[in-house]
């Protein structure tokens, strides 16, 4: 199976400060796939990498061709990233925010688009007109998901959704992460800090370290590794 | 009563104009976080190029209009482009000195252009008034008011009902997250310049009739507008309108019943506005107060 | 601090002092008076450097300072008959205390808010000035020429058994006071109160927390920019022999700080080019074309170039060299 998205010896740097020394990995079509690691590791940075947020060096592939330029024409080859805190447009509404969602696509009504990721989070309709910030931290999540959406991407990235969430609400995003997967083959790339969660959901992960991949494997591995038990899973 | 009436809408016409440029510097200071000192040149430079198009190659008033408001519009755009963008990682130090350097540079291609001369230039509305409820108004005035509150409305409708006006706005408040959607942020930020190009073009072309047409036509102009823009809320559109209109009645009813402002200090009026405003609520009527994240 | 590090700037600086001395001895009476100025200027950007390079507050508004200055001198002169030379200090006073009391309410803006307040100050100070006119002699101005109390003005002066002509002796005293300054602002920097100021300017928010007074300091250095500012404004109006209310227009503040940016925040070097562009530039503009407005096309034209090219100014590009030459003599050397 050729992978949807691969990276090979991947490098990314802050300004002076090197973050990431080289990542390999590859996620193939209808996967989930998971990135673990500390904080510090290069987790968000991947991502950022991926979506060209950041400037990167090394061979990244998506779909077989290469993936360059910054996220915009990334969003375009269809790769749609929820960053690290959401990133809703906070000052818009709801439906604004999801409109902006479909921004690349063509067609001239969304409104069929909005009916259709309605389904995964039902609260959308009635509140299409509130300002997305008087959303509280799980909503805001959902509706980022729900633009990403929009998109009809082919590769999701998420980073980090559990970020300042109850566990209640991460347990439910993560279903949804699951349930789309299964049910609409979307494919899955998400960073996460809560490892167990993370490794109930995604088929396979990547553990780095230190700007690079340190281990790898399928979740089934991974949650017996000696290493990853400790350092990640408590126990 | 009539009398007091009628200043306060002559107030409403200069102040429409103000609240015209005064919007064109909030739309820019909203998008780029730049406050463009050269705005008022700028529109100084499109009032010239209308005014040559009528005066010297026989055009309509109205086309010539049209044809200035499209011509400013790339104007902005290519000065956001080629001048702010390179500039925008620099320090705040260094744009101010590049909009700065923009207006001497604008300022003087104007008089190198056209001449130095004042000159007189013709109201495109009938001259005459009408009396509406006992009141007097000219035309003119009216006609004034009745553009502004019409280009507002369609700007407001670009930004409010289209796709293009979404990605606009989530660009100005969100750049990041924009490009992550797909919004061309830059060239966002470009077409912001160019429709407060044409706001500025706007209040000039509106302007001229009543205070001469000169290369300096716009710099007391840019002073009214700044204290609308302050006294509104510098990120504010809402703020910008109703600046404006505040301002405009507010200098016009204290020039005229306040003996010590009298005609020559309604200049020094505003610039207290921007100092007291800038200083008790900086923010401005409509702003939300800054959050320091530290 | 190693005394090489001590020493290269003392030598320069006294290097720098015997040429000014001795240059009027070579030149016209007319460039010793362009040469003047650009001294004047530079007792203005020493102080806005302070403030801007030093505290990252933007001004816009320092000619209006200078008026203060100016105005003092003129009133102190022709109305209570105060020789020049003591109006000088007390003109600094006066636009210090100004500046000082505008610099309290100025915490609350910060740079984009500050320098569009500086800026209606700067255009609204002939209007006030105007307005006025019993104080200021209001339109019609206040005028020094043939007045007893300016030196040189109507007999030559006599300093250390030479005669000097006003334009040289304008020169000499510009000169002395730019370098005192310059000496001044010097020892101030270096000290606790640099250290504190150079802090607020590169992250406000660390230097609260480590204690320095971030109120005290940005006040501080307004005032100081201010007198530095009035003493210039009073050497002007030595100079110009008159003031009226457009004798320190918005053109003024906008260049002198234009001068500092130009001369790059920080160097002497960086801060006499900065002088001498003001000085100079209206002059040079005018070279390239004489049409009216193309003076303007050709500042504005320079001024944005310059930001494109050498946005840390003079002085940036001397230390871009320093660094070059530093490189090169390490790479022979070992």
């Amino acid at each position: 199976m050729t992978a949807l998205l691969e990276l090979d010896a991947v490098e990314a740097r802050y300004g002076p400060v090197q973050a990431l020394h080289g990542i390999t990995l590859q996620v193939a079509e209808r996967e989930v796939v998971a990135v673990l690691g500390a904080n510090g590791a290069g987790k968000t940075t991947t991502l950022r990498a991926i979506s060209g947020t950041v400037r990167r060096s090394g061979r990244l592939e998506f779909a077989g061709k290469p993936l360059r330029g910054g996220p915009e024409a990334v969003a375009r080859a269809g790769i749609a990233h929820v960053p690290e805190g959401r990133g809703t447009f906070t000052e818009l509404t709801v439906h604004e925010n999801l409109r902006l969602g479909a921004y690349t696509r063509r067609e001239r009504s969304v409104r069929a688009d909005v009916d259709r990721v309605a389904q995964w989070f039902p609260w959308i309709h009635e509140r299409a007109g509130q300002q997305a910030g008087t959303l509280s931290g799980g909503e805001q999540q959902m509706l980022a998901v729900a633009r990403a959406l929009m998109a009809r991407p082919r590769l999701l990235l998420l980073d980090e959704p559990s970020l300042g969430l109850a566990p209640m609400i991460v347990r439910e995003i993560f279903r949804i992460v699951r349930e789309l997967n299964e049910h609409d083959g979307l494919t899955v790339l998400v960073v996460e800090q809560d490892a167990r969660i993370a490794l109930r959901t995604a088929a396979r992960a990547y553990v780095l370290e230190v700007g690079r991949v340190a281990l790898e494997g399928s979740s089934k591995e991974l949650q017996e590794n000696e290493s990853v038990r400790r350092s990640y899973l408590g126990y | 009563m009539a009398d007091f009436l009628q200043q306060v809408v002559a107030g409403l016409a200069s102040g429409s104009i103000y609240a015209a440029l005064a919007l064109a510097l909030v739309l820019i200071h909203r998008a780029t976080g730049v406050i463009n000192f050269a705005q008022g040149e700028m529109a100084t430079l499109s009032t010239y190029v209308a005014w040559t198009l009528t005066a010297n190659h026989g055009w309509g008033y109205w086309p010539a209009f049209a044809f200035t408001l499209a011509v400013s519009f790339l104007g902005g755009a290519a000065v956001h482009q080629a001048i702010i963008r390179p500039n925008e990682k620099g320090s705040v130090l260094r744009v101010v000195i590049v909009t700065i350097g923009l207006l001497i540079f604008v300022n003087g291609l104007v008089t190198l252009i056209w001449g130095g001369e004042v000159r007189a230039v013709e109201s495109p509305f009938p001259a005459g008034t009408t009396v509406i409820a006992g009141v007097a108004i000219t035309t003119a005035d009216i006609g004034t008011i009745a553009v502004v509150l019409g280009t507002v409305a369609a700007l407001w409708a670009l930004l409010q009902y289209t796709k293009l006006g979404l990605a606009m706005r989530a660009a100005a408040v969100n750049p990041a997250e924009a490009r992550l959607v797909g919004v061309r942020v830059t060239w966002m930020l470009s077409f912001g310049w160019g429709l407060a190009a044409v706001l500025g073009a706007v209040a000039g072309m509106l302007a001229a009739p009543t205070v001469f047409l000169d290369p300096n036509l716009m710099a007391a102009l840019l002073i009214y507008a700044f204290a609308a823009a302050v006294l509104g809320g510098i990120d504010s559109p809402v703020g910008a309108v109703v600046g404006g209109l505040t301002l405009g009645v507010g200098l016009n009813l204290i020039g005229t019943y306040v003996d010590f402002v009298g005609a020559d200090l309604r200049l020094p009026v505003a610039l207290l506005v921007i100092l007291v405003v800038l200083l008790v609520k900086p923010t401005g009527i409509f702003g939300k107060s800054e959050v320091r994240r530290v | 601090m190693s005394l090489r590090r001590t020493l290269v700037p003392v030598v320069s600086f006294v290097a720098l002092t015997v040429v000014v001395a001795v240059v009027p001895l070579f030149v016209s009476e007319f460039r010793a008076q362009e040469l003047a100025y650009v001294a004047i200027y530079l007792v203005a950007i020493i102080g806005l450097n302070i403030l801007t390079g030093y505290t990252g507050q933007i001004s816009l508004g320092h000619g209006a300072f200078m008026a203060v200055g100016g105005y003092t001198t003129a009133i102190l002169m022709a109305d209570h008959g105060v020789k020049d030379i003591w109006t000088i200090p007390l003109a600094g006073l006066v636009a210090g205390a100004a500046g000082f009391l505008f610099g309290i309410p100025a915490l609350r803006l910060s740079g984009l808010y500050l320098a569009l307040a500086t800026f209606a100050i700067a255009v609204s100070m002939p209007a006030v000035i105007k307005r006025f006119e019993g104080f200021t002699g209001g339109g019609t101005g206040i005028n020094l020429f043939g007045v007893p109390e300016l030196t040189a003005s109507l007999t030559p002066v006599s300093i250390l058994g030479r005669e000097l002509s006003f334009n040289d002796w304008l020169y000499y005293l510009s000169w002395s006071i730019a370098l005192v300054g310059y000496v001044v602002a010097w020892l101030l920097l270096r000290g606790r109160a640099g250290l504190a100021l150079r802090a607020v300017r590169d992250s406000e928010t660390a230097a609260q927390s480590s204690g320095v007074s971030l109120p005290r300091y940005k006040t501080l250095a307004f005032g100081v920019s201010a007198a530095y500012a009035g003493v210039a404004g009073s050497l002007f109006a030595i100079a110009t022999t008159y003031v009226n209310p457009d004798t320190f227009p918005v053109a003024l503040s906008i260049l002198l700080l234009v001068g500092v940016v130009v001369g790059g925040l920080g160097s002497l070097v960086g801060l006499i080019a900065g002088a001498v562009f003001i000085q100079f530039l209206p002059t040079w503009s005018q070279e390239v074309s004489k049409s009216p407005g193309a003076p303007s096309v050709v500042s504005g034209a320079l001024l944005i170039a310059l930001m494109f090219v050498l946005p840390m100014g003079v002085a940036g590009l001397v230390e871009r060299l320093r660094l070059l030459t530093r490189r090169i003599y390490h790479r022979s050397g070992s």
